[in-house]
């Protein structure tokens, strides 16, 4: 489903050179979640917008679905990105003057979708949103904006879902919905690469990895279990 | 026998309509009473729009309308371009009214200026052909006066040989030159229309040797009759051969009476009458019979000049007393080429000249008028023309600013539509989309508020607004076009930064 090879990515300011991405290789299969802890500046969401098609990387292979997409030209990586990827957020960046149907809806402006009305009242009953689907996002509590990120990132039925601490808003209960549902995504074939610090998102991940200054390393078996009981509390 | 259902299934006979069968005809005849009509649909009384001169365009307005408010809001939704615009609109109203305020006030200021210029233009139009019908009344009771008084009276002519300097003639009184006596013979025979009385006449100043005095020796033989025309009174009898008459100073100064007897120049006269007082020079002439003045003075078969009386030319409006006299100078040379003319003041030339003087004054106040009218407009046009463009662009800055803020503040917006997939191309038409929208709306409102504007203006300025002065379709349609396209120019720079708002860097901002 997606294959990262040596990728890496600089930040160059005027007086220093920032190493976002050192060399990051990453393999997701259909079906898993991955995540990827890491402190704050660490690289994870400059990973995940160089694998959305939205950062050219300086260097390294970026394959979703066997497809590259800094090998498209503008318009059909902006296709490719509609089709194959979903984006969710911390800050939701929901589009403040549409209601959450028509925000859930928003992906069919880059690409039609079959039915897109009805898939996504689907979608807002599936994340418990049907009574809100006339309201505006100013209007919504922040779990309801966050579901309803879900909902868009999932209405055009994309492969990959990246999701950047998509829980790094949210209360305890709405913190599992959201991972509740990403995985849920994952187990019916999709697959979600999600970046966070929190800790509790282990318990729901298929494999976590630690992130730290641009490079990808698997956490011990020891840290490992101590986040998954940690979640599971 | 053929039953009724069966008549029906097969229609009834030839040239029949198929007959309801009786079991459908109650469900026929409820499918008709379903079937309404649109009017009955629409709640719409056809007798009341009816009265409305203005129909079409209030269907128009409302259909604009309409859309405006919901297009796109069908049962089942539609996510597009327009959808964002409308949202957006709807959203951050603020905005986009005070964009469309600027383009209305830009709109408003050139409608105005223009209803303001058609305004003046038809006032001057109107007043211009009122002054002209006034004007051309006190002509042409002016001309009708002139016409009586050359129907009395015409023009009164002296004809002189060429050769005679009139500057010398003028100061000196007599002409020092002479023409054949004839000449006076072929102007009567000439079949001129153009002149009534023909007098030739011999003056010379002399001595009177026998009285010691200098006088004025004037011979004539009265009038000399013109063929074609039907005799008539002649207005100065000849002086009979062997007789005088004296003016009133020299008479009274040499104690001369009618009756009495004098010698002039070695031959005698029997004085025939004393003129009456006539305070000139007339005063101190004596009149003979021309062949004894030309027997005198030496002058046998020779004359000075011929008066020409009451002279006639066909005049109009647009001919000048100059004009008249070049005519009448060339009628007589053509028949006498030796001669040239004098005109005598009289009572009719005074009356040309008071005639040509009103044309004169008449054209000049009327140029000055219009030239002054003209310099208002101009006056106007130079102020609109300064305004009317000082205020589009003012207008479209703001535009551009408000535009500027509006990507600003949608820079989240845009990178979430741009990281879903929405195409570059898609985001500068959601930009520009709205700044057209702007500049419609804006069109709308300003000629509105222009024509309100510019007639309110006309009536203080011009005293009157026509009706007329609004219409200039064209230029409404030219505005309800090139306005959008405006506001499209002064939105493009932003809309096109926020079409190359890279979503990596706003996402990774957040």
């Amino acid at each position: 489903m997606l294959s990262v090879r040596d990728l890496c990515k600089s930040y160059v300011r005027p007086r220093e050179s920032v190493v976002a991405l050192a060399g990051v290789s990453l393999d997701i299969a259909e079906g898993e979640l991955v995540a990827v802890r890491g402190p704050s500046g660490c690289g994870k969401t400059t990973l995940l917008l160089a694998i959305g098609g939205l950062l050219a990387p300086d260097a390294g292979v970026v394959e979703v679905c066997g497809q590259n997409p800094y090998s498209l030209a503008p318009n059909h990586r902006a296709a490719f990105r509609a089709a194959t990827v979903g984006f969710v957020f911390q800050q939701f960046h929901l589009v403040p003057y549409l209601s959450v149907l028509e925000n859930v809806m928003a992906p069919v402006l880059a690409r039609p979708v079959p039915d897109a009305e009805g898939q996504a009242r689907g979608l807002l009953e599936q994340f418990g949103l049907a009574e809100r689907s006339t309201h505006l996002p100013g209007e919504l509590s922040t779990g309801e904006r966050q579901r309803t990120a879900l909902a868009r990132a999932m209405l055009s039925s994309p492969k990959l879902i990246l999701a950047d601490e998509p829980t790094g808003n949210l209360d305890e209960d709405n913190a599992r919905d959201v991972l509740t549902s990403l995985a849920d995504f994952a187990k019916s074939g999709g697959a979600v690469l999600l970046v966070t610090h929190d800790s509790a998102v282990a318990g729901h991940a298929d494999r976590t990895l630690q992130m730290e200054s641009g490079r990808l390393r698997e956490p011990p078996d020891g840290a490992l279990l101590c986040l998954g009981r940690a979640a599971e509390h | 026998m053929e039953s009724r259902a069966e008549r029906w299934a097969s229609g009834g006979g030839r040239g029949q309509q198929p007959e309801t069968p009786p079991e459908n005809r109650l469900a026929a005849g409820q499918r008709k009473s379903l079937r309404f009509s649109k009017d009955e649909v629409l709640g719409r009384d056809r007798h009341w729009p009816a009265t409305l001169p203005w129909r079409p365009g209030l269907y128009v307005l409302l259909s604009f309308l309409w859309f405006f408010v919901h297009a796109g809001d069908r049962i089942e939704i539609e996510m597009n371009v327009w959808r964002l615009i409308r949202r957006e609109i709807h959203h951050r109203r603020l905005n986009f009214g005070l964009a469309a305020l600027s383009v209305m006030v830009a709109v408003g200021v050139l409608v105005a200026a223009v209803v303001l210029l058609r305004s003046h233009d038809l006032r001057t139009e109107q007043l211009l052909k009122f002054k002209q019908e006034e004007a051309d009344r006190q002509l042409a009771k002016m001309e009708d006066d002139y016409r009586k008084y050359m129907k009395e009276l015409g023009y009164n002519l002296l004809i002189l040989p060429r050769q005679q300097d009139l500057t010398e003639f003028l100061q000196s009184g007599y002409a020092t030159h002479t023409m054949p006596e004839e000449d006076v013979e072929k102007l009567a025979a000439s079949g001129t229309t153009l002149i009534r009385h023909l007098l030739p006449i011999v003056q010379q100043q002399v001595r009177w040797t026998e009285k010691e005095r200098v006088i004025t020796l004037i011979g004539t033989r009265g009038e000399v009759p013109i063929r074609t025309r039907a005799p008539r009174e002649p207005m100065l009898e000849a002086v009979p051969r062997g007789r005088a008459v004296v003016g009133y100073r020299l008479a009274a100064d040499l104690g001369i009476e009618p009756g009495q007897r004098f010698a002039l120049l070695g031959a005698e006269f029997e004085v025939l009458s004393v003129r009456p007082r006539r305070g000139g020079t007339e005063d101190t002439c004596v009149w003979l019979n021309l062949a004894d003045a030309q027997r005198l003075l030496g002058l046998k078969g020779r004359i000075n000049g011929i008066e020409a009386l009451k002279c006639h030319c066909a005049s109009d409006e647009g001919t000048t007393l100059d004009d008249e006299i070049a005519n009448l100078e060339r009628a007589i040379t053509t028949v006498l080429p030796d001669t040239q003319i004098l005109l005598r003041e009289n009572r009719v030339t005074v009356r040309a000249k008071a005639r040509g003087r009103a044309k004169r004054v008449r054209v000049e106040t009327l140029a000055k008028w219009e030239r002054d009218r003209a310099d208002l407009r101009g006056a106007r046009e130079t102020f609109a023309a300064f305004l009317v463009p000082l205020v589009i662009l003012g207008g479209a800055a703001w535009i551009a600013f408000l535009a500027m803020g509006n990507v600003r503040e949608r820079r989240s917006e845009i990178g979430i539509l741009r990281a879903i997939g929405v195409r570059s191309a898609q985001v500068l038409a959601v930009f520009l989309g709205k700044a057209t929208l702007v500049g419609l709306v804006g069109a709308v409102a300003g000629c509105a508020a222009g024509i309100a504007v510019g007639a309110v203006a006309a009536q203080i300025t011009e005293g009157a607004f026509s009706p007329r002065a609004v219409a200039i379709p064209w230029v409404f349609l030219v505005i309800l076009v090139v306005a959008p396209v405006l506001a499209g120019v002064a939105s493009l720079v932003p809309a096109m930064a926020a079409a190359a708002h890279d979503p990596a860097v706003v996402l990774r901002e957040d």
